[in-house]
């Protein structure tokens, strides 16, 4: 078992260094789940002094769900943003910071969570408090403050909590 | 087949709409900060649709599996959101002051602010 993890010390990544080469390649062959392979072995091994407290995902069916979660979140998010665009009149928008109290420790955690706060339209996460306790995000039409709060912690920070912590 | 090619035709249409919509908001959006949510449209639904329709084409029509396209989706889920942030991080160590900002609790300063009250920050303008 040791020398299993000695060996492949990051087997996540190396499955998905392995997937990304083959699709990289584009064609299902034996020639490139090889070399993907190949890679997916030596790049974990060289770099793993680089990443020394990774954090350990438990909770497979939670990630699947974040996934699709925010998937939907994306599309309806597009239409609302959409229709803030092409029909709101610009004196009528209220553009508003808005400050997260972030109860995630995990860096890698809240990469994800500012990431998806990003890519969801009509949020953007512009900066972090200093020791990294709160998450300032800039919305594009807030008239309540609390509202879009309350529903980042309540549908992705929730659910990131159960995944890394 | 008649159903693929009206798939596909849809889902080029939805990436157009929302790719123009992303550009149309960067002109009509007046404050910097405003304008950064456009390209979140464009890079989300309008790039989505545009793959989601060659997907489709490249396995019905040209009978043969292409999955290209989640890899341009993955790439872009991990560099827009850095792209927006240091953008949004020179918004605002440029144009906005601690008092501007919500009150970032018990840590007091934003980081961006916090580096700027470090004394010993090397002064390159002199250099």
């Amino acid at each position: 078992m040791r020398l299993l993890h000695r060996i492949f010390p990051h087997p996540h990544l190396t499955i998905l260094l392995t997937l990304v080469w083959m699709l990289l390649a584009n064609s299902p062959s034996l020639n490139s789940l090889v070399f993907g392979l190949l890679l997916g072995i030596i790049i974990p091994f060289i770099t793993q002094p680089y990443w020394p407290d990774r954090p350990k995902l438990r909770n497979w069916p939670m990630i699947i769900e974040y996934m699709l979660v925010v998937l939907w979140d994306i599309v309806m998010a597009n239409i609302t943003v959409a229709r803030i665009i092409l029909f709101k009149r610009d004196a009528d928008r209220q553009p508003n910071w808005v400050c997260i109290p972030l109860e995630l420790r995990t860096p890698e955690a809240i990469t994800v969570l500012a990431g998806t706060i990003t890519m969801t339209p009509g949020t953007v996460s512009c900066d972090l408090s200093a020791q990294g306790h709160n998450l300032l995000v800039h919305c594009l039409d807030a008239p309540n403050v609390d509202e879009v709060r309350d529903q980042i912690k309540q549908r992705y920070e929730r659910r990131l909590k159960e995944i890394f912590e | 087949m008649f159903i693929i090619e009206f798939l596909v035709a849809f889902f080029l249409i939805v990436s157009g709409i929302f790719g123009f919509v992303g550009s149309y908001g960067m002109i009509k959006l007046k404050d910097p900060m405003s304008r950064l949510h456009a390209p979140t449209k464009a890079t989300t639904l309008g790039v989505g649709g545009v793959l989601l329709a060659s997907i489709f084409h490249s396995a019905v029509i040209e009978q043969h599996i292409s999955l290209h396209e989640l890899l341009i989706t993955l790439f872009l889920f991990l560099t827009a959101p850095i792209t927006a942030l240091f953008i949004a991080k020179w918004h605002i160590h440029r144009h906005e002051k601690p008092d501007d900002l919500p009150d970032a609790g018990e840590d007091e300063l934003w980081a961006t602010h916090a580096v700027e009250q470090v004394e010993d920050v090397p002064d390159h303008t002199k250099t």
